[in-house]
């Protein structure tokens, strides 16, 4: 028991990233524990590819039975693609996680249940602490406190064996568990499993079912459990009980049941205090009453969209089509707002100006403008009133569309300066400051890094590349008019996608330029990979896990790259990087226009005309996604050229706060 | 600093000869009263609600100025800061802005003609002007269902018995652009057609069903330019806007020129690549770059090309003009009827109104979408549907009243039957007068027993 553990710890890529370890160093260093213990397990070395298997949209299982079914029904498609790809990648790589298989390691350490504790308990306590994959080992021990024993040799283990020593994103009791229940598992069996993973009413061998209904049955008593233990006693401890009884006499039709009522009767009074005791990190749009709140603030009424994708509803709606008529109509109604913001804001709603760096410099123009029209009203002061006025700003551009982190990093700089204005500074000297901050920041920030990119990127383009880029990204689209302009020789393939086809933009700006350009769609990818000797892809944000943020369809391309060993460029500026932790591009991300998928342009009707009120028709036109760092090989940055391992280090070294000023 | 940098005229016309007999030296266009408010009422008070408070109003004529400023004096005191300009009579829409445009100072000016009745918010129109960063934006709405026969005559007042058209739009596929307008007369003829412009844009959109509802956006700066440089320009309609349309793709009047020379000259080079870069990245949903053939054409033409924009009224909004006398007894009916938010007044549940003070003979009826208001009287057995009848008016018995409006003083004696007409101010029906679609001008009297059938009667 104890010696299964620790691959599944190591195994995961989660640990070392939060834990800013480099892959080069950390993981040998287990594996050779691993494979001291287990002989079987030679082929190692891959183990970082085990964690890349995590997919980039990754589907975490129902949280309630009777939802099941339906939740899963809108985005089939991914979890078939993980499955599939990890058996592909079993049989191409074939070192790839073997060493779990020889060793009958459960089906928990399958990608695809791992995501699900991860999200489970993502979704349990939405705090920040479950999102950076910690868990407290005091919240595990109350849970259960009748395994504390046979937990403690494994906590030992994950503490010796990660850098970090504090960060073990799973709760190591549910692999003691499942352990125990499923020893010997056969590979193929597993694959089956995951494939018919989340499908609740596919018929399955009754053992994993019991397994599945048992993890369920787990997760609902720990949270039980965890309620209980705050709640200081009352009704739940018995509930709790009643869960621990039943579980260890797992009768397939009995367990489901009790799993699903106690989940009931638990996730409510659960709701109630995460909003009492954990600040939630964004506004969550599936609840109701925080939603009802900020309805009373909003400028416009936001309608309801119609049909929500389950896993999305805490997202901010796609309500494009009936707000931006609303907000026109108020046009005159808005005090606050000032007349270069407000038009900003239309621009990011209507989708007239679109891509990380187009957004935030209008918006840091309109607040120039803004800052120049500004008085400071009597008896107040300037840093705070100014201060409140952008927030005033920042908001409205939110209600327009949820700000890109770009933005988000400019309005922190921004704030920040205003914040250290010397309070004896009189109001013209402080709005010149401000104004030529603004200025500085656009310029250094953006402008000048964008060509420090450039120069970078060149030196990375030889003659007789074949250059691969997806949609369109103004520092790419630089870098390849420059490496033109300087007489390198080479071809540019062009993927993109629909429903934005932003490809085509870049396509036309450089055929008319004169450059080699092949245009294909991203559903070609695999096949023109072959070709190819470089892939620039642009960002919307880098993570502090190495994590790229992009474009919806980006993680797909650098996947594709990397199966076919190309290596992937990240050209992005520092600005752009944000301290968070992502592992999926669920917990945060943008919903597009859902109907923008619907629309194929090449038929004069779609075929769903007429289905879109159905309501078994729900529709995910997400923006962006999520590319783990082990398919990124290089991030261009105004700083130079980087690992994604070492953007903490841009972000600690240039921490923005303190060099920008 | 005005509201979102925009100001706003309110170009309230003079004696409308197309309205005669109903408007007089006593009462120009802009007092008509619909539903017994003044007709301008209904454009300031849509601006009110818009927070659009500092206004100008344009009045052709001293008198019709002095008039409608004493009007809006007395009935908006508190509320509007209005300043009432004065322009000679029959200089046209477009000769009234040019007496008025070295007052304007806005980035962009709302031009509303004082004779709209609608309730599509103002803001709407400047926001979209705003958001496509157009020289001109203009409302467009549904053509009235009961057709105003005449709703086509284009500048209103100097035209006045052109023959009755509709207009002929042209619009790109995503019916934000205007192409193309041709105003009344012109369509009757072949449409010419613009090959640049339809080259640039490779699919136009022609429609016959939208009206121009003369509520304008036009950038300061171009509209100040054209005003001076184009000193024959006479009306809004006829030659401004058609000349916009018609140069939009080499235009004279650069957009961009006009704006650096307005922010200030000390633009650093630095500010100039921010532009550059911001427009490099802007990826316009305008056809017109996009189908460009070559970019780099499509980019030295966005130097000197500026857009023409249009905001199409939902279908439910109301959107009317009060240009000729069908489209007055129209906007009369429908604003007791089925545009009944407009008026500002709550009905009764017969869904009509009825002032306290009004005196109701015995038998007497009072249908539903009617409106009858302080002072006057009724005598018995009347019947009274789908009119409004106006203060202070006295009406015998027996007296029949449908589908029309009666302004305010007038003696109806006994008998009467009226139909589909107008009647203005201390008019005298004298017993068993039938009139049916006749208008009566101002003091006329009718004598006892006449009947008229789609007459014009007015005092020589």
């Amino acid at each position: 028991m104890e010696p299964r553990r620790p691959p599944r710890t190591v195994s995961d890529p989660k640990v070392r990233q939060v834990g800013f370890v480099t892959p080069a160093a950390a993981p040998p260093a287990r594996t050779v524990s691993d494979t001291a213990a287990m002989p079987a397990a030679g082929a190692s070395q891959e183990l970082p590819l085990s964690g890349s298997s995590l997919s980039p949209v990754m589907i975490p299982p129902p949280r309630h039975d009777g939802l099941s079914a339906r939740v899963t029904a809108p985005v089939p498609v991914p979890i078939a693609a993980t499955a599939l790809r990890l058996d592909n990648l079993q049989i191409r790589v074939g070192s790839y996680n073997q060493s779990e298989v020889l060793l009958g390691t459960p089906p928990m350490t399958s990608p695809s249940s791992r995501v699900e504790d991860a999200v489970s308990e993502f979704s349990d306590d939405v705090s920040a602490s479950s999102l950076y994959g910690r868990t407290e080992p005091d919240k595990v021990g109350t849970a259960f406190p009748g395994r504390s024993g046979d937990l403690m040799p494994a906590k030992s283990v994950v503490a010796g064996g990660s850098i970090g020593g504090s960060h073990t994103p799973e709760n190591p009791p549910t692999t003691s568990l499942v352990v125990k229940t499923l020893p010997g598992i056969t590979e193929k069996k597993r694959g089956m499993l995951e494939k018919q993973h989340d499908e609740a009413a596919a018929p399955k061998p009754l053992k994993e079912k019991t397994t599945k209904a048992e993890r369920r049955a787990l997760q609902e008593a720990q949270r039980a459990a965890k309620s209980a233990a705050k709640e200081g006693g009352g009704a739940d401890p018995t509930n709790t009980k009643k869960d621990k009884v039943v579980k260890p006499t797992p009768q397939k039709k009995d367990v489901p049941e009790v799993a699903a009522s106690s989940g009931k009767k638990v996730d409510r009074p659960l709701e109630k205090e995460r909003k009492k005791e954990v600040l939630p990190l964004r506004m969550q749009f599936d609840d109701k009453h925080k939603v009802e709140k900020v309805k009373q603030r909003a400028i416009v009424n936001q309608r309801e969209a119609k049909s929500r994708v389950e896993f999305f509803q805490r997202l901010p709606q796609y309500v494009h089509g009936t707000q931006l008529q609303e907000l026109e109509a108020k046009f005159f109604q808005l005090d606050a707002v000032h007349p270069s913001v407000y038009k900003v804001g239309l621009h990011h709603l209507s989708g007239k100006i679109t891509g990380g760096n187009a957004r935030c410099i209008a918006m840091l123009l309109a607040f120039k403008e803004a800052i120049k029209d500004y008085s400071t009203p009597p008896e107040k002061a300037l840093v705070r009133d100014l201060n409140a006025k952008i927030s005033g700003f920042v908001s409205f551009l939110i209600e327009c569309r949820p700000l890109s982190i770009s933005m988000g990093n400019a309005i922190k700089f921004l704030k920040n300066r205003i914040a250290k204005l010397p309070l004896s500074m009189s109001e013209l000297d402080a709005k010149a400051s401000i104004q030529s901050d603004i200025d500085r920041f656009i310029n250094q920030k953006i402008i000048i890094a964008d060509k420090v990119i450039v120069r970078h990127a060149f030196a990375k383009i030889r003659d007789g590349d074949v250059l691969l880029t997806y949609g369109l990204s103004s520092v790419v689209e630089m870098i390849l008019v420059y490496a033109h302009e300087h007489k390198k020789k080479f071809r540019i393939v062009i993927v993109d996608s629909r429903p934005k086809h932003e490809g085509q933009i870049l396509l036309r700006r450089l055929v008319a330029k004169g450059l080699n350009c092949t245009y294909t769609h991203i559903n070609a990818i695999s096949y023109i990979m072959h070709e190819v000797t470089r892939v620039f892809l642009g960002a919307a944000s880098v993570l502090s896990n190495g994590t790229v943020y992009s474009r919806v369809g980006t993680a797909c391309v650098a996947m594709v790259a990397k199966a076919y060993r190309v290596p992937v460029l990240i050209c992005c500026e520092a600005y752009k990087f944000h301290e968070r932790v992502q592992l999926d591009s669920i917990c945060f991300n943008e919903l597009g226009d859902p109907d923008a998928i619907l629309k194929v342009p090449t038929h004069v009707e779609s075929y769903l005309y007429g289905c879109m009120d159905n309501d078994n028709l729900q529709l995910l036109n997400l923006n962006y996604d999520a590319t783990p760092s082990d398919y990124v090989s290089m991030i261009i940055t105004d700083y130079g050229m980087l690992p994604p391992t070492s953007v903490p280090v841009i972000m600690r070294e240039y921490d923005p706060q303190n060099l920008w000023i | 600093m005005t509201r979102m940098d925009f100001e706003v005229v309110v170009l309230a016309g003079g004696a409308s000869s197309n309205l005669s007999p109903l408007v007089s030296q006593e009462l120009p266009k802009a007092l008509l009263p619909v539903a017994n408010r003044p007709v301008l009422s209904y454009v300031l008070e849509l601006l009110e609600g818009s927070n659009l408070k500092d206004l100008i109003v344009v009045v052709e004529g001293e008198d019709a100025a002095q008039l409608v400023g004493g009007w809006i004096s007395g009935a908006y005191a508190d509320r509007l800061h209005v300043e009432v300009a004065a322009v000679p009579e029959g200089v046209g829409t477009a000769g009234a802005l040019r007496s008025i445009s070295s007052y304007l100072t806005a980035n962009d000016v709302l031009i509303v003609s004082g004779d709209l009745v609608t309730d599509v918010p103002p803001g709407a129109i400047a926001a979209t002007h705003r958001r496509h960063g157009a020289v001109v934006t203009t409302l467009l709405c549904s053509s009235p269902v009961s057709g105003p026969s005449d709703s086509g005559t284009s500048g209103g007042k100097e035209k006045a018995k052109k023959p009755v058209r509709h207009n002929i739009i042209g619009l790109d596929p995503t019916r934000q652009y205007l192409l193309h307008m041709a105003t009344g007369a012109e369509v009757e003829k072949d449409i010419r057609l613009q090959k640049r412009i339809l080259q640039a844009v490779g699919q136009m959109e022609i429609r016959a069903d939208l009206m121009d509802a003369h509520l304008y956006a036009f950038k300061r700066t171009v509209l100040q330019d054209i005003l001076d440089q184009k000193d024959k320009f006479q009306s809004i309609r006829q030659d401004i806007l058609p000349y916009l349309i018609r140069t939009q793709l080499s235009s004279e009047v650069s957009g961009n020129g006009l704006v650096s020379s307005e922010s200030g000259s000390n633009k650093s080079a630095v500010q100039d690549e921010l532009r550059w870069l911001s427009q490099h990245r802007e990826i316009a949903p305008s056809t017109f770059q996009d189908s460009q053939p070559l970019s780099l054409k499509s980019q030295r033409d966005d130097q000197r090309s500026h857009k023409c924009c249009v905001y199409i009224a939902n279908e439910s909004k109301y959107c009317a003009r009060l240009n000729s006398i069908q489209a007055f007894s129209d906007i009369n009916r429908d604003v007791i009827g089925e545009a009944s938010h407009l008026s500002g007044y709550s009905f009764s549940a017969q869904n009509n109104i009825i002032h306290p003070s009004a005196e109701l003979g015995s038998k007497t009826t009072v249908g539903p979408q009617c409106m009858l208001a302080e002072g006057s009287k009724l005598g018995d057995k009347c019947s009274v549907k789908r009119s409004v009848i106006g203060r202070h008016c006295r009406i015998g018995s027996n007296v029949k009243i449908v589908n029309s409006v009666v302004m305010n003083h007038v003696t109806i004696d006994d008998g009467c039957s009226i139909q589909g007409s107008v009647i203005c101010s201390n008019v005298q029906l004298q017993e068993r007068v039938v009139l049916k679609d006749c208008q009566v001008g101002a003091g006329y009297i009718v004598t006892s027993g006449s009947e008229h059938k789609s007459e014009s009667l007015a005092r020589k």
